[in-house]
Formats: structure tokens, C-alpha cells, sequence
């Protein structure tokens, strides 16, 4: 915060690096991700193998499908999260007094949001090519597949994130309204990550670069419209 | 007394608009009957069933026209702070919603003796289904009324993400179908139409475009009238406040 008392206020992308940090050692310090998340995508996991096997061929071939909807889940309860700890205490109040950008709440929002996703997505991960025999062909498009669908995930999610946290007597208005946005990612992340793991790598780059679009699109967007969802 | 006369004179033209529109779309509606109902032949292939077409597409063609018109109005919102802009996007969205309700269905009652099923996941169907889903939310976000202004501002955005986000929905789509294509589908051929079916079609299309003119007046002076309700019910405490408001 010193900061920001300084004369010159610190960039932009300060100010997001800034967010992030604090975002992140809220996270260590609550162990929200590791005690809620990871628990939940688990319990989500094994419930999808109850409904499609016990069957090896089915889980096997369902298994990217699943991944992902397990991230999905995750980066809605994850974005929810993460402006759940800014209306305790007031806190949300103090964020929009303080002269930062808002495009810069939004971008360290998001940043953190991917960060906390992409542990997670390890995590998960591990317990698919455990549980549902998924074998992994190419390992690099897969890794480039989550990485840049968990950005457009928090993306999404850490733009309409505040929204959620003020509708909380409307529970089901969060995930009604980021699910249909994010139809392109769940499809081509699933495309990807099926791809990917058949080792077919030139077919999985195409699905890779809707994604990093659809990042893109909704990075810009949220620069560019978040403020005014933070006016009050 | 000016300005009550004022009002009146704005209170009685808009009343007029909406009495020609309202008759302009009745006729359309007819005509647009009579033509694709009577004067169009059957289908070659088809048969009966094609005619639902008349209605379908039109149909089609307003959820997009009533979506576009959100966006425009959320854009309108934000940068000018009118409630009028506001009430023109909400308006337009629940006919959108409506309208692209009732082509999805339409095209379900067509599908299942051409398809042979009510639905299949081709790119034009599943992009109409995320579109609705996405103006759901846009109208679950509408109820939520506890403070008006930022309800405009959130359903702003919503209007503006929401539009953005259909071509890339449309493009993830076609690649999904081209890339995993399924059981083969009776296409309709090609695009070579007959004279007085295009012609039915296009009146559907102009009768539809009027239904929505006239059904968006009916809902913009619902809207007015809620806002003043409102406003008159609130007016002994916070009439300052609510005059910034609006």
C-alpha cells in the first residue's frame, strides 16, 4: 500500500500484479482452494465414474469431457470465491476507494483466478489418468489447452465474479449466466485435450488457437466493461 | 400545466404509434397467412410440413434482430446513463427470448418427420440454444431489483458480452460438428426456392419484423408505467435522489 502513497502511482500492471499477490496469499493463508475446491472437483470426478462406468472403454473415452467439466465447476465456485472474500469486512468498498484501476481489480482478479485453476488442474489431472485410464499421447498441446482455457475460464468468470457475489439470494444467476459464455472453451478444451491425448498434435493446434481468441476477446472485454460493474 | 400537456401529447402519440403498428402487424400477420398457408405450392419433398418454414425462419430472424437491438441499447445505456436505453434492451430481450424460444421449437415440430428427430447437435440449432440460454441469464440478472442503477449497468454488460460472445459460440460450433460429424442429415438442397414461396417467406419475415415493433412499444410504455409507479410510490421520501436516479 505504500505504494500507492508515493507520489506516481504505481502502473497498471502493478497495480494488477499488486491483486494478484494479495489474492494469492488470501488463498494460501484460507487454504480455500485445497480445502473446498480439490475436495469438490474429487467428489465431482468420482460421481461422473459412478454414472458412466465402471466400464474401462466408456471412462476412457469420456475421460477428457469430464476433466473438464470438473474445471468448469471449479472456476465457477473458484471465481465466486474470489469476491466473496472481498464483500466480508468491507473490503470491496476499500478496493473501489482506492485509486487504482479498475481494469487492473479485474485483470490481477482474473490472473489469480487462473493461478488457483491451474493448480487445480494438475490436481485433477492426476486423479483422471488414475481413475479413468486416460493416457496422454502429446503432453504439449495438453498443457497449452489448459493453460490458455483456464484463462478464458477466470476471464469470464472474474468479470460477472462481482455480480455473483451481490446477487448471493439468487444463487443459480452465476453459473446460468458464465456456463452458455463459455461454451467455446469447454468445447474446444475438450477437443483439444481429446486430441491431444490420441498424440494427433497439428489437429489439436486449431482448437488451440480458438482458445487463446476467445482469451483475448474476453480479456479486452473485461478491461474495457468492468468498471462499470463496479461503480457501486 | 405545459408540461402536464406535454406528457399527455407524448402519452397520446406513442398510444398512436402503437395503434398503427398494432394494425400494420395484424394485416402483415394475414397476408403472410393467406400467402403461405394457400397461394404457396406444397413442398416437392416435404409436403405440408414445409410450410412451418413460413413460420420458423421468420421466427429465427427476430431472435437475432432482438438481440442485436440489447446490444445497441446496452451500448446506449452505458454511455449516455438513459433509462430509456435500459428499458429498449430489457424490452427487447424478453421478446428476443421469446421469439428464439419459439424457433427452436418450430424447428423441433419440422425436424422430427424431415430429420426423423426432434433435435441434432448442427451448428445453426446448438448456437440458437446457447443463444437463448445466454439471454436467460441476461433476463435472471433483470430481476434482480434491489437498486436500479446498477441493475441497468450490470445488464449492460451482460447485453454486450452476451452479443459478443455468439460468433465465437457459432465458429467453436461448426468446427465441433465439421470435426466429429455425426449421422448425416437431410439437408434442404439447394437454395433454389420457388417464386411464391419466397415471396410468403418474405412476407412472414416483414409480418414478424412488425409484431416485434408493435410488441416492443406495448413493453417500453409497460416499462415507462413501472418506472413512474415505482418513482410516484418512493416520491414523498427520496423524490431528489430518485430524480438523480432517472
Amino acid at each position: 500500500m505504500s505504494a500507492v502513497a508515493s507520489p506516481g502511482r504505481p502502473g497498471s500492471f502493478r497495480q494488477a500484479a499488486a491483486i494478484l499477490a494479495k489474492d494469492l496469499r488470501i488463498e494460501v493463508r484460507g487454504r480455500h482452494a485445497a480445502g473446498t475446491l480439490l475436495p469438490f472437483a474429487a467428489t465431482l470426478l468420482i460421481a461422473f465414474g459412478f454414472a458412466f462406468g465402471p466400464g474401462r472403454e466408456v471412462l476412457e473415452r469420456t475421460a477428457p469431457g469430464l476433466l473438464w467439466m470438473a474445471v468448469l465447476f471449479s472456476a465457477v465456485m473458484a471465481s465466486r470465491r474470489a469476491y466473496q472474500t472481498e464483500t466480508e469486512d468491507g473490503a470491496l468498498e476499500g478496493l473501489l476507494l482506492a485509486p487504482i484501476d479498475k481494469a487492473a481489480v479485474f485483470l490481477g482478479k482474473a490472473a489469480a483466478v487462473t493461478v488457483e485453476l491451474l493448480a487445480l488442474v494438475v490436481a485433477v489431472l492426476v486423479m483422471v489418468v488414475a481413475l479413468f485410464d486416460l493416457s496422454i499421447g502429446s503432453p504439449l498441446p495438453l498443457v497449452a489447452a489448459f493453460a490458455l482455457g483456464v484463462v478464458g475460464l477466470a476471464a469470464v468468470g472474474s468479470l460477472f465474479g462481482v455480480v455473483a457475489e451481490s446477487a448471493r439470494t439468487r444463487e443459480a444467476v452465476f453459473p446460468m449466466l458464465v456456463l452458455p459464455l463459455v461454451t467455446p472453451v469447454l468445447i474446444a478444451g475438450v477437443r483439444a485435450t481429446d486430441l491431444a491425448a490420441a498424440g494427433r498434435t497439428s489437429e489439436a493446434a486449431q482448437w488451440l488457437g480458438l482458445l487463446l481468441a476467445f482469451d483475448v476477446v474476453f480479456l479486452s472485454i473485461g478491461v474495457l466493461v468492468f468498471g462499470y460493474l463496479m461503480e457501486d | 400545466m405545459a408540461a402536464a400537456a406535454e406528457r399527455a401529447l407524448g402519452k397520446a402519440t406513442s398510444r398512436n404509434g402503437e395503434r398503427i403498428l398494432g394494425s400494420l402487424a395484424a394485416v402483415a400477420l394475414g397476408a403472410s397467412l393467406v400467402l403461405s398457408l394457400v397461394v404457396a405450392p406444397p413442398d416437392a419433398v416435404q409436403g405440408e410440413v414445409q410450410r412451418l418454414m413460413y413460420i420458423h425462419v421468420p421466427a429465427a430472424w427476430l431472435a437475432y434482430l432482438s438481440f442485436a437491438v440489447v446490444f445497441v441499447g446496452s451500448i446506449g445505456y452505458l454511455r449516455t446513463r438513459k433509462t430509456r436505453w435500459d428499458r429498449i434492451a430489457g424490452a427487447s430481450a424478453e421478446i428476443g427470448v421469446m421469439f428464439t424460444a419459439l424457433a427452436i421449437v418450430l424447428g423441433a415440430l419440422w425436424g422430427k418427420p424431415v430429420w426423423g428427430t426432434w433435435w441434432t447437435w448442427d451448428p445453426r440449432l446448438t448456437t440458437t440454444a446457447v443463444l437463448l440460454l445466454i439471454y436467460l441469464g441476461y433476463l435472471s440478472i433483470r430481476r434482480i431489483s434491489d437498486n436500479p442503477s446498477r441493475r441497468a449497468r450490470w445488464c449492460a454488460v451482460v447485453g454486450i458480452v452476451g452479443f459478443v460472445d455468439v460468433p465465437i459460440v457459432h465458429l467453436s460450433v461448426v468446427w465441433w460438428r465439421s470435426l466429429h460429424q455425426g449421422p448425416t442429415v437431410l439437408r434442404l438442397g439447394s437454395p433454389e426456392i420457388e417464386g411464391t414461396m419466397l415471396l410468403a417467406l418474405l412476407a412472414g419475415v416483414a409480418a414478424f419484423t412488425l409484431v416485434y415493433a408493435y410488441l416492443m412499444t406495448l413493453r417500453l410504455r409497460v416499462g415507462r408505467l413501472e418506472d413512474r409507479a415505482a418513482r410516484e410510490a418512493l416520491s414523498p421520501i427520496v423524490e431528489p435522489a430518485v430524480e438523480v436516479e432517472v
